[in-house]
């Protein structure tokens, strides 16, 4: 009985640990767990919509649950799972790559991870309450607005939440690669995933706020009775296109950006060579950025904007290419003469070079305006922008997870395992996405729930969904090798892969100081430095001394709750007076918490000499 | 704690410098006001035609606002390099935006 | 503790506001802040831009804007960026008393702008029956000034908290930042009402 008791507490501590926490490696399990969980949901809803597919006129969902599979799939896959996942990475990887023991604001990190958890969860909740949102997931005014229910309702406010959380981790970055890194390490010395958060960091800065202000009006015509898409009042549509792919168009580098850095990190690791053309990378990832930004109304081609902005944007779209190209090249020549190790997180990494090449070259074609009026809408588009997110973004997070995992967690994922789901996962996705480039250029548009036969589509969307079972073989084969890791999986020590960067010279798992001493950084690849002048570790800075750490907090959990509930507030005020409670209340709860943050003092605390000294060795 | 602040003579230096800093701070304000008033006073009296005064009170802002930024906000002391990019990158992002809203949404 | 101390040094250095690692951060995350919102007021300045014609046969800019109320509107913030300036300067110098008298003239001043534009807002909807609903341009006017005034709103709110939170204990290098990036919030508000009152209502006048 005791032994049960014990576990009980040992259970709600750890829970409890969990809703204060202000460590980033706790926080980037968090952000792992809510990602992971979406992403198994982005997932069935993908399945469903395949199982529809595939055959003719088949009705194994109805016509408007597929309209809500298919925005909710678009939106969970973005927002809730991609983003997460690679904040997940960044919480764990960045602070230990740059040598510091925490990220700038550790308080705002963990606001960050609960309001995009409480955010997905609040977009989630519109299944059990009148249907989810059904207009996209770019949501689309008029549609967005007349669609009725509260499905929209809901994408607004989760994804405003959501949104609010990622802005502040996009600053955190910034600040914590600014001013955290460790003596030595100069911004020409930083491996390139801390570069590409960097650079990152500042797309979300910049582009976040577009989304915000379009989600307000969008919710302001739906529940305030404003005008800005009524054309009746002199509103127009085509604001929310501009806002809307403002924010979406840089949305795709901030999803790709991280990808190319874990990837620059893996290859030239298992290469056992310095990153080839380390400069041209770290500039090449910002004209990425520039460019990324001046693009946004080639989603809008066919919008009618005429064709001398439809040339602009389109010159402009052609140019990021040419970025892409060198980095493309720069990984080929990595390999190039390496001692090249194949294991499953540098299969991602092979798997990506030709899969991204595939998606970029149809960007390219995308791009071209007047072939794009016959592209647009249909099933090529969906399958370039599958083979670079997929292709990219997925594959980039699965060789992260695979490369970092003894990092975060302290055991190795099993390597057959890891084989297995990435050979499942690569087949069904170009089984899956391939295809459609032809059922696209044949006529096939998308977002339709049946197609109809004798119109040479059967084949192509059979196979599609072949494929896409595939790829799910691939993920549950990977769920087990996560559990069977964290049961029996293989301890890892420090350095399991001859690492050649800051995160591989202390323990895994790190202890949360990080650092005991913070090292000294003598050049790019530091750990491989001092493994060529045969000392095997990295000398440090600083003489043992007491540490500064943050408190624990519940307070960003309490905020990200506060704003939960007055989410709900927002959505019901249309139908019940009573939801002002929820709407007003919410909002105190959130600001009260904000005024006890400000006015209470918080030091944070110091790990004494005398204990690090006992925990040494 | 507040009284030991006038023994402390090293600081003379720094005290001079702060003093001469806030006279540049005045000059700006002056400079600030003149300019609004300028502007108000053009489009008050329309003195002048529409397509000369939208320009004008523009140019006159975005000089005021970099009174604000550069003085005001401190934006020339040294130490706000990265303060300067990242607001050169939110006005560039800025511009973008305004002038895809502003020009390409009707047609 | 021994931090405790080193927070409240003998003597302040020359900026106090980036004398420790947090405040550094602070300074820094602030900036960057002001960065994202340039983007978010531009959304909203652009949304305006594209639908300042759309007034659905309602009241238009020109009929609705006097210019004597928003030029003492420009008027009492202009010069409450320049007190929050003054108290920055007493803040470098550690004389805590002048600085919190100047922030208090800097709140006073901001909460005259605010009432101004509460009369100002009733005004349009009382007189005008022009309201968020009337008109797409009804709309983006609410919601641009709406949004700038809603941050006067919050400044205020927040200038007030750390006044009263640290009028005791006076300056030390724990809410010296807060009180720097304060006023660089304060500046930023400046800012996007200098173009306010240049694009919506000069603008407006114009035509």
């Amino acid at each position: 009985m005791s032994t049960v008791a014990s576990q009980k507490r040992g259970f709600g501590e750890v829970l409890w640990d969990y809703l204060t926490t202000v460590d980033h490696k706790k926080i980037a399990h968090l952000y792992l767990i809510g990602g992971g969980f979406f992403f198994l949901l982005g997932g069935l809803e993908a399945m469903a919509i395949r199982i529809q597919l595939i055959k003719p006129e088949n009705d194994f969902v109805s016509a408007g649950f597929y309209n809500e599979l298919l925005t909710m799939h678009g939106t969970t896959m973005i927002f809730l799972a991609a983003m997460p996942l690679i904040f997940a990475l960044m919480n764990a990887v960045v602070p230990l790559q740059i040598g510091a023991r925490d990220v700038a604001f550790p308080f705002l990190n963990a606001l960050g991870v609960w309001l995009f958890i409480l955010g997905g969860i609040l977009l989630n909740l519109s299944w059990f309450l009148g249907g989810a949102p059904d207009a996209g997931w770019t949501a689309y005014t008029p549609l967005s607005v007349t669609s009725p229910g509260h499905g929209v309702d809901f994408y607004v406010l989760g994804l405003q939440i959501t949104g609010a959380g990622t802005l502040m981790s996009g600053i955190n970055f910034l600040v914590t690669i600014i001013n955290m890194r460790a003596p030595g390490m100069t911004y020409m010395r930083m491996p390139l995933f801390s570069w590409t958060t960097f650079v990152t960091s500042t797309l979300i800065l910049f582009a976040f706020p577009a989304l915000t202000i379009g989600l307000f009006l969008l919710m302001f015509d739906r529940m305030f009775g404003s005008a800005f898409f009524d054309v009746g009042l002199g509103g127009n549509s085509i604001i929310w296109q501009h806002l809307f792919w403002i924010f979406g168009h840089p949305e795709v580098y901030i999803l790709i950006l991280p990808a190319f850095g874990i990837f620059s990190d893996v290859i030239a690791t298992y290469s056992k060579k310095r990153l080839f053309g380390y400069t041209a990378m770290v500039f090449a990832t910002i004209l990425i950025a520039f460019l990324g930004f001046m693009v946004w109304a080639h989603h809008m081609f066919t919008v009618g904007l005429g064709p001398v902005a439809n040339s602009i944007f389109a010159i402009a779209t052609m140019a990021i290419a040419v970025p892409t190209g060198i980095k493309i090249f720069n990984w080929l020549a990595t390999m190039w003469g390496g001692r090249i190790e194949i294991n499953s997180a540098m299969l991602w990494a092979l798997g990506f070079i030709p899969s991204f090449t595939i998606g970029g070259m149809t960007g390219v074609m995308v791009a071209s305006v007047v072939a794009d009026y016959q592209y647009h809408d249909t099933y090529f588009v969906v399958a370039h922008f599958h083979y670079v997110i997929v292709g990219g973004v997925v594959f980039g997070i699965l060789a992260g997870l695979h490369y970092w995992w003894p990092k975060m967690f302290g055991r190795v994922l099993h390597e057959g395992m890891g084989k297995l789901t990435f050979w499942t996962f690569f087949i069904g996705f170009h089984l899956t996405f391939f295809i459609q480039h032809f059922l696209g250029l044949m006529g096939m548009p998308r977002r339709y729930w049946v197609f109809l036969e004798g119109q040479g589509l059967d084949t192509g969307n059979l196979i599609s969904t072949i494929g896409a079972f595939f790829m799910a073989f691939g993920v549950i084969v990977m769920l087990v090798n996560v559990v069977y890791t964290a049961v029996k999986g293989e301890k890892a020590v420090a350095d399991p892969w001859d690492g050649r960067t800051l995160e591989w010279t202390i323990a895994s798992p790190p202890p949360h100081y990080n650092f005991k001493q913070t090292p000294l950084v003598r050049g790019l690849d530091p750990l491989w430095i001092e493994k060529t002048e045969g000392k095997g570790h990295v000398t440090p800075a600083e003489p043992l001394d007491d540490i500064h750490m943050p408190n624990s907090s519940i307070l960003p959990f309490l905020m990200s709750v506060g704003l939960f509930i007055a989410g709900f507030g927002f959505i019901y005020q249309v139908d019940y007076n009573w939801a002002y409670i929820l709407l007003f209340g919410g909002m105190a709860m959130t600001l009260v918490c904000m005024l006890i943050r400000s006015l209470k003092d918080d030091h944070g605390y110091h790990i004494p000499k005398v204990e690090l000294e006992r925990e040494a060795d | 704690m507040a009284d030991n602040t006038n023994s402390n003579k090293a600081d003379s230096f720094q005290k001079q410098k702060n003093k001469e800093e806030m006279q540049k701070q005045l000059i700006t304000f002056a400079l600030m006001i003149l300019f609004t008033i300028i502007a108000f006073v053009i489009v008050a009296t329309g003195v002048m035609d529409a397509m000369f005064v939208i320009p004008i009170i523009i140019v006159l802002a975005l000089v005021q606002v970099g009174f604000q930024l550069y003085y005001f906000m401190h934006m020339k002391d040294k130490g706000h390099d990265m303060p300067a990019v990242m607001m050169y990158g939110g006005i560039w992002a800025a511009v973008l935006t305004l002038a895809g809203l502003g020009v390409i949404s009707w047609w | 503790m021994s931090h405790d101390h080193s927070l409240n040094p003998e003597t302040m250095p020359n900026e106090p506001e980036k004398a420790t690692l947090e405040g550094k951060n602070k300074f820094l995350g602030f900036w960057f802040f002001l960065g994202g919102e340039t983007v978010l007021f531009a959304s909203l300045f652009g949304t305006y831009i594209a639908l300042r014609n759309s007034t659905a046969d309602g009241p238009t800019a020109n009929e609705l804007f006097g210019l004597e109320l928003v030029f003492i509107m420009t008027m009492l913030l202009l010069t409450s960026s320049l007190t929050s300036v003054y108290a920055m300067y007493h803040m470098k110098s550690n004389d805590f008393k002048k600085m919190q008298l100047w922030l208090g003239i800097t709140a006073i001043l901001g909460f005259a702008f605010l009432a101004l534009e509460i009369y100002e807002f009733t005004h349009y909807i009382v007189d005008y029956d022009f309201t968020f609903r009337s008109s797409a341009f009804g709309s983006a006017f609410y919601t641009l000034v709406g949004f700038h005034g809603g941050h006067v709103t919050f400044g205020l709110a927040w200038l007030i908290a750390i006044m009263v939170r640290n009028a005791k204990r006076g300056l030390n290098l724990y809410n010296a930042p807060k009180f720097y990036t304060f006023s660089l919030y304060w500046h930023f508000i400046d800012v996007i009402w200098v173009f306010i009152f240049t694009v919506v209502y000069l603008m407006g006048k114009v035509g």
